[in-house]
């Protein structure tokens, strides 16, 4: 399977399955991946980035350390921010996951974040972005769950979950603090 | 173009000089990317290396029987096998010595590297024996049954300590651990010494520290049974090198290989250079008749695969009584790992950027290139340059000091004028001509940067602080710093551009030089529609297929706006004459009376007439009695005379926190130059990251091996990165100085921000020691970590001079 599941209701989509040598075990999983269900036989090591990267098709969510430092590979598993490096597949089962690809439907328009990035150049080689995105989406979700404020030094130190090799950051900040409803210190208009 | 006409004529708004965002971005920010990893192509099969575990060993027997029969395993190869098919690796292009230089008698010595190990490895990493199978996860199973017997050799990790006379050979074979050597001046600096009324002797070294783009480098090949080529998807920074070396290596024809940039995170120099992985994947992918992936992971891309920056500066200053230089002398040791891979290019560019902006009648430099068992080195932005500028600027302000003199006025005193341009500096640039700055006003920006940054209150809070160690975490130390230098940009010898329409009437460039994240997709097009009469919406750029133009270079050397851009400038001047000609023979018109606007050509006086570029390319093909020449394209190739010479100012403030030794930076300003600015926005951003790494640098960034050779970092646990928190809001200015040889004006500017900030943070730390009363430190390299800085806070007090 490739792509993004089908968000056809009710039907189930079928990962990839392992290679027919490998050794570990295997587990049935159904999860639901932004907003579609899908069906997947696992292996007991597979990570939850290299599922959904290529047995789903959703290769949006990038692997920049595999060793959980980078961020690169973070996702939403039931609503929080989860680096994906750093989980089984096997452990996703019955949960629900949203990645980059969930952010905009594909033909609708990006969302806040992701406008915001743009608007600030918040992005070089993009690779590091997805990560951002699913980081500061979970921070917004969870705030505005908790009726809680952002204030601009929370946003600040939430932007310290990533790594960023390109853009040393400043337009990453004010990607953030625009999507956040906070002067973004732009000087381009 | 962008019209507007409020009153009166109508004034066409070049697109050149706008701040337009980024085309690429949508894909980027949806998910929607096509980096190498994400290339879904069935039945891929994917690669595992063994590594060589010890900095320097014989190898006696490798045993592959085991790995072969791992599940999932579809071919095990050792070094034994490929040697035979495979030619040793050789990074030709960056080997090669230009006359004007050779003249000076270098040493620069060929040392191929082994495609895989078979007698002798000499670094930690070096590939031993490759593993395919289905997945990455079987392949690395497959590589835990190898084995090998190795037999450890001494082995040799400090450059200084390799160049004695007993060290132990870092590469068997050879006579001695240098592999580059060259030396290189004007004047007598001598004499010029001995006359000074100051002279400062110091060594400064910049540590080993690791390009590390976000994506680390990666390869898919796959051969076609039809065509019976290869097709190589590759994240490196310069496609048509890759292709022919590829070809050159395995034998075959440059026909049969076509190599494809696609999306690329990051690249800074480590994807600039070509490695025996890039080899070993297209030959695999050949010999099994299936498609084959390589993707390094982290641990492969910190300790196997480019290291940078680790040099060594012993430099002498000397100065008249006013501070004005007389003479500089540098001998300067780098590190370059396990063998020479690319010769003079980042010792020799470390020699003709030291003395930076200054100018200086006598100057001797001295570089020497030494094997140590340590991995490879490539370039990494700046190549030498932030390295020299870190000595260079660290010994200004010692000289400043010594003076008694505010560090920016020692600078002023000594910059080269605008008048003086073009400047010819009395040695020999990289190309082996005498070297000449182009263009720029050095004096000019550090006055900006001085009052930008507010030095005189600066210095009027440091008058308040309070001296001596306390662990009040309350108390903090305010330095201030600055660096200057500059940066010969746009290394030729060309770079190409094809501008051609197509069947649907839109603009396509294809270019040699691929993106790693600069936004050539927003850039070009916008040089490409100024010269064309398009809008850049109706431009798809192709960059990095070597299927599309034949010669490139690539993307490396802060050269891709002035080759690729001026190409671009130049086959999109071809293109419209070439549209008009064609369009005045399908409107039975006069060239001259037509012009094209939004990629319409209009006929002067006959407002009614409009014949769009779909319709155009159209009637070629039919056009009973036209001229018979083909669709419209054109080619060119842009070859700049000389160096676009690009130049800035960093300022630095910070504050350093006595109890827990971290340096927290206040403010930092950049003035800089770099001719005409494309995209203002992309252009600032080029800057800001290279700070970034540049203060990734100097503040935490630190590749160490023990003294046996192992790693200490290899995860980004051991190799601290800067994260957001590090880096305040960068203030920036500009001048404009527009470079006279190439016809857009523009310089490059990809690298000159990552030169600035170790000397400019360096330099305002030490400030803040001494204004505190530690004025027997002398901050010799980085990296400024919390440890570190309460190290040198403990260190002994001298005796003060
Ligand atoms: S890839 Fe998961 S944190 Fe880096
Ligand atoms: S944009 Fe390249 S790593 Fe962040």
């Amino acid at each position: 399977m490739t792509g993004t599941p089908s968000s056809v209701p009710g039907a189930i989509s079928q990962a990839v399955p392992p290679p027919v040598s490998e050794p570990t075990a295997r587990h049935q999983i159904r999860v639901t991946i932004n907003g579609s269900d899908v069906a997947a036989e696992v292996e007991s090591r597979l990570l939850l980035a290299d599922f959904l990267r290529h047995r789903v098709g959703l290769t949006g969510t990038h692997l920049g350390c595999e060793q959980g430092s980078c961020g690169a590979c973070t996702v939403l598993v039931d609503g929080a921010a989860v680096r994906s490096c750093l989980m089984l597949a096997p452990q996703v089962d019955g949960r629900e996951i949203r990645t980059v690809e969930s952010l905009a439907e594909p033909d609708g328009p990006l969302s806040v974040i992701q406008e915001a990035f743009t608007n600030q150049h918040g992005l070089q080689c993009g690779f590091c972005t997805p990560g951002f995105l699913c980081s500061l989406t979970a921070f917004a979700e969870e705030a505005e769950e908790d009726g809680r404020d952002i204030s601009e030094s929370d946003l600040d130190a939430q932007l310290d979950s990533s790594f960023c090799r390109c853009t040393g950051y400043v337009n990453i900040r004010r990607a953030a603090r625009e999507a956040f409803g906070f002067d973004s210190g732009d000087t381009h208009g | 173009m962008a019209e507007s006409s409020d009153n009166g004529p109508t004034v066409k708004t070049p697109f050149i000089g706008q701040s337009r965002l980024r085309v690429e971005d949508d894909r980027l920010l949806r998910g929607d990317a096509r980096f190498v990893d994400d290339l879904d192509i069935p039945g891929a099969l994917e690669v595992a290396f063994l590594r060589s575990q010890f900095a320097h060993a014989r190898i006696d027997r490798i045993d592959i029987a085991a790995a072969l029969e791992s599940p999932g395993v579809v071919a095990v190869y050792d070094g034994n096998f490929v040697s035979g098919h495979i030619k040793p690796l050789l990074n030709a292009e960056e080997l090669r010595v230009p006359p004007g230089i050779a003249a000076l008698n270098p040493v620069n010595k060929l040392q191929p590297a082994p495609i895989l190990a078979t007698d002798e490895v000499n670094y930690v990493g070096q590939p031993v024996a490759m593993v395919i199978a289905e997945s990455r996860y079987l392949a690395e199973d497959a590589v835990e049954l190898i084995e090998v017997d190795y037999h450890e050799l001494p082995a040799v990790m400090d450059p200084e300590a390799a160049l004695l006379a007993d060290a132990p050979l870092a590469l068997l074979g050879e006579d001695n651990n240098v592999g580059v050597h060259v030396r290189h001046g004007v004047g007598d600096v001598d004499l010029a010494l001995s006359s000074a009324a100051v002279v400062v002797e110091e060594t400064f070294a910049t540590q080993r520290y690791v390009c590390a783009p976000m994506e680390p480098r990666g390869l898919v090949a796959r051969n076609d049974p039809f065509t019976e080529a290869l097709t190589v998807w590759s994240t490196t920074q310069t496609p048509h090198r890759v292709r022919d070396h590829i070809a050159e290596s395995i034998g075959i024809s440059s026909d049969q290989v076509r190599v494809q940039s696609v999306d690329v995170g990051g690249g800074f120099g480590q994807k600039g250079i070509l490695v025996v992985e890039e080899l070993l994947i297209p030959f695999a992918a050949r010999d099994l008749g299936r498609t084959v992936r390589w993707i390094a992971d982290r641990y492969e891309n910190l300790t196997a695969d480019a290291h940078a920056r680790e040099q060594i500066h012993h430099i002498t200053l000397g100065a008249d009584a006013d501070g004005r230089l007389v003479a500089v002398r540098d001998n300067i040791i780098v590190n370059l790992g396990n063998r020479n891979m690319v010769g003079l290019v980042v010792p020799y560019n470390a020699l003709c950027h030291l003395v930076g902006p200054y100018r200086a009648p006598n100057v001797d430099i001295e570089t020497t290139g030494v094997l140590t068992n340590t991995t490879y080195t490539s370039p990494y932005r700046g190549a030498g340059r932030p390295e020299a500028t870190f000595a260079m600027e660290r010994a200004m302000d010692r000289l400043a000091l010594e003076l008694d003199l505010e560090p920016s006025e020692l600078r002023r005193r000594n910059l080269i004028t605008a008048d003086e341009m073009p400047y010819r500096t009395g040695i020999l640039d990289r190309r082996g001509v005498p070297q000449e700055y182009d263009s720029g006003d050095y004096p000019q920006m550090l006055d900006r940067a001085v009052e930008m940054i507010d030095l005189d209150s600066v210095r009027a809070a440091q008058a308040t602080v309070s001296t001596g160690q306390s662990h009040d975490r309350s108390t903090t130390w305010r330095g201030i710093g600055f660096a200057m230098y500059l940066e010969m940009t746009g290394l030729g010898p060309f770079e190409g551009a094809r501008a051609e329409v197509t069947p649907a009437g839109r603009i396509r460039l294809f270019t040699g030089a691929p993106s790693q994240g600069q936004g050539h997709r927003t850039v070009f097009p916008q040089i490409l529609a100024d010269a064309l009469g398009v809008r850049p919406d109706q431009i798809d750029v192709v960059a990095g297929d070597t299927d599309t133009i034949p010669y490139g270079v690539g993307t490396i050397a802060s050269r891709a706006l002035v080759t690729a851009g001026n190409a671009a400038h130049q086959a999109g001047i071809n293109l419209r004459a070439r549209i008009l000609e064609a369009a005045a023979e399908v409107l039975e018109a006069n060239p001259a009376d037509l012009d094209m606007a939004d990629g319409i050509v209009s006929i002067a006086g006959s407002p009614s007439v409009e014949l769009p570029l779909a319709d155009l390319i159209r009637s070629i093909p039919k056009q009973l009695g036209g001229s018979g020449s083909d669709g419209l394209g054109e080619t060119s190739y842009f070859q700049p005379p000389n160096y676009a010479t690009a130049s800035g100012v960093h300022a630095a403030v910070i504050d350093v926190e006595p109890s827990t030794g971290r340096v927290t930076i206040v403010d930092y300003v950049v003035v800089h130059e770099a001719g005409h600015i494309v995209n203002p926005m992309i252009a600032d951003a080029q800057v800001v990251g290279g700070v970034g790494q540049g203060i990734g640098g100097i503040l935490c960034e630190h590749m160490q091996y023990d003294d046996r050779g192992q790693p200490l970092a290899s995860t980004f646990a051991d190799y601290l990165m800067p994260v957001a928190s590090m880096v305040p809001d960068i203030r920036m200015d500009e001048i404009v100085c527009p470079s006279p040889t190439n016809p857009l004006g523009v310089k490059g500017l990809g690298e000159g921000g990552a030169v600035g900030p170790p000397a400019a943070i360096a330099n305002a730390v030490e400030d803040a020691l001494r204004n505190a009363g530690r004025t027997d430190i002398v901050i010799a390299s980085g990296p400024l970590s919390p440890s570190r800085v309460l190290d040198l806070l403990r260190e002994e007090r001298h005796p003060s001079p």
